[in-house]
């Protein structure tokens, strides 16, 4: 099997790569628990950065001398990197951006600006995190289009009989998370797709909780947008990328205007740059995208199939072992999960539960994790959730089980 | 008592605690103990919504003294609650306006104070403040 022929992975050679993970929190050694918000950066991103800076910075695009065009070759070197981290079609289908919030805003306000009319409808689920709801309802209000939510099951998986009524010959773009960041739901995109494509309806997907724990095929998916931020896989904060098929990349308007945006410039008309400068103005983040295609060659290096194993591993070590613990209840128990396990005790409010573990050395998120509206439907202040990175070890889950059975003890 | 006295007794009090454990078992202790606010007060104008916990404030004005009443849905939180209401209730205006708060810090649970934790707890000291600052 090939399952077994895949060495897994050394979480000690690993975690020398993270000079963060040695040292303390509160006096205790600390315990990483929360890549879902943002996850930590390797020597070798670091690096990646600082040797650009101390190399080779200059603006790219623009100097006709050396040290500019070295920029601009790594800096679309970073470019094919992620092309190829996703494999789009085209290195030009990758746009770097400021991050997952960003990619949908572009897309949200180019796509309505151009597509959305009154009565259209807008398709997104009630797992979405809130940069998947807002721009939509802002796209909404300025174009009178109408935005529609699938619900979920009580598993917290997308309710497909929900879904299939809900998509319309009115429905003109549906945008979806591909894993929920409160409850670690993987939703099967291609069968979103695939229903989608049929009807000519083109499909975002938020991929902030997916790129750093699967392999993100854009061709295989058939989706025909996909956003993602550094940050979460092992990148610098600030920095992102939207991937849109090419035909709908040329279609939309662009985005903000200014600089690398354009092909010549007059006072009576501007005309507009060929993919992808149409939609990166102004002086881009350089070393972040250098910082990000490091990420990217990071997580190829460990391999996808050893990074899903050995998280899946500990997902089922930790759900195992914090549902012994009485009282306690996990929130979100979809069949397929990713790296995320969120959780309440009864009789205990998350932020208790945190402050505490917070104490302990243990890093966790706690709160309502940017989805409002998906806990006012669960009717929960918010959850405890520890979500887990490349580094994390099952002794890091046995630290935080201790933790939670004395904050437990203290709270109830 | 006077604003300062109550901090000073509270920064008295804490001072048996040798570390955080004793700290937080005492302030869980003491959000259980707190009176919860009346519930026809625990309504949307009297929430103080933060990212974390929520905190609902109740407070009335009698011969230039505040009266507050208050509550949080986190123990924690109401544990701290319960310090800030023994420290400005029945007190002056002027004083609840103008008295620096500086047990907190000295207490050591600080952090909690902070806006990263969105607990609530900031804002409502802020419209306790304001609250006062109208009467004074």
């Amino acid at each position: 099997m090939r399952e077994t022929s895949v060495a897994s992975l050394d979480t000690k050679k690993i975690r020398a790569d993270f000079p963060i993970l040695s040292t303390e929190m509160n006096g205790k050694p600390l315990v990483f628990l929360d890549s879902g918000a943002s996850s930590q950066k390797p020597n070798q991103v670091l690096k990646a950065m600082d040797d650009y800076y101390q190399t080779t910075h200059s603006n790219v695009h623009r100097g006709v001398y050396k040290l500019s065009q070295d920029a601009t070759d790594l800096f679309e070197a970073s470019r094919r990197t992620m092309q190829r981290f996703i494999n789009a079609k085209h290195d030009h289908e990758v746009i770097f951006t400021r991050g997952t919030t960003e990619g949908i805003n572009l897309v949200s306000n180019c796509f309505g600006r151009k597509f959305l009319k009154e009565g259209d409808e807008v398709l997104i689920s009630a797992m979405e995190h809130h940069s998947n709801i807002v721009p939509w309802q802002m796209a909404c209000e300025a174009s009178g289009a109408i935005l529609k939510v699938v619900p979920l099951n009580d598993l917290g998986e997308l309710d497909f009989d929900a879904f299939d009524t809900l998509i319309t010959e009115k429905t003109k773009i549906i945008s979806i998370m591909h894993v929920s960041n409160s409850l670690g739901t993987i939703n099967p995109i291609k069968e979103i797709t695939r229903v989608a494509q049929s009807l000519n309806i083109p499909v975002l997907v938020d991929g902030a909780q997916a790129c750093s724990h699967m392999k993100i095929d854009v061709q295989d998916l058939d989706v025909d947008f996909y956003v993602s931020s550094a940050h979460k896989m092992y990148g610098p904060t600030g920095m992102g990328f939207l991937y849109g098929k090419e035909e709908w990349l040329n279609k939309l308007p662009p985005y903000h205007g200014g600089g690398e945006m354009i092909e010549t410039c007059s006072f009576e008309k501007t005309t507009y740059n060929v993919l992808p400068f149409k939609f990166e103005a102004g002086t881009p983040d350089i070393a972040g995208a250098i910082g990000m295609a490091a990420a990217a060659d990071y997580i190829l290096e460990l391999g996808h199939e050893r990074i899903a194993r050995h998280e899946h591993e500990l997902l089922e070590y930790a759900t195992e072992k914090l549902s012994e613990i009485e009282g306690l209840k996990i929130i979100g128990n979809a069949k397929n999960k990713a790296s995320v396990v969120s959780f309440i005790i009864e009789g205990t409010h998350p932020y208790d539960v945190g402050a505490i573990l917070d104490k302990l050395g243990i890093a966790v998120r706690t709160g309502h994790h940017c989805t409002q509206p998906l806990m006012e439907l669960l009717k929960l202040p918010g959850t405890v959730r520890a979500s887990f990175g490349v580094y994390n070890t099952k002794e890091d889950i046995d630290v935080l089980v201790t933790g939670v059975k004395r904050a437990a003890r203290m709270l109830t | 008592m006077t604003i300062n006295e109550l901090q000073d007794e509270i920064i008295d009090e804490f001072s048996f605690f040798d570390d955080w454990m004793d700290r937080y078992e005492h302030i869980i202790y003491l959000g259980k103990k707190l009176p919860m606010i009346d519930p026809s007060a625990k309504t949307d104008e009297k929430l103080i919504k933060g990212c974390q916990s929520q905190v609902w404030l109740d407070a009335e004005e009698k011969d230039g003294k505040i009266h507050f009443t208050a509550d949080s849905d986190a123990v924690i939180t109401k544990g701290i609650v319960s310090l800030l209401i023994r420290i400005l209730t029945n007190q002056p205006a002027k004083d609840i306006a103008e008295q620096e708060l500086y047990f907190i810090d000295k207490i050591g649970l600080k952090e909690h104070l902070s806006p990263t934790r969105s607990n609530g707890l900031l804002s409502m000291v802020r419209q306790m403040k304001m609250y006062a600052l109208k009467f004074s």
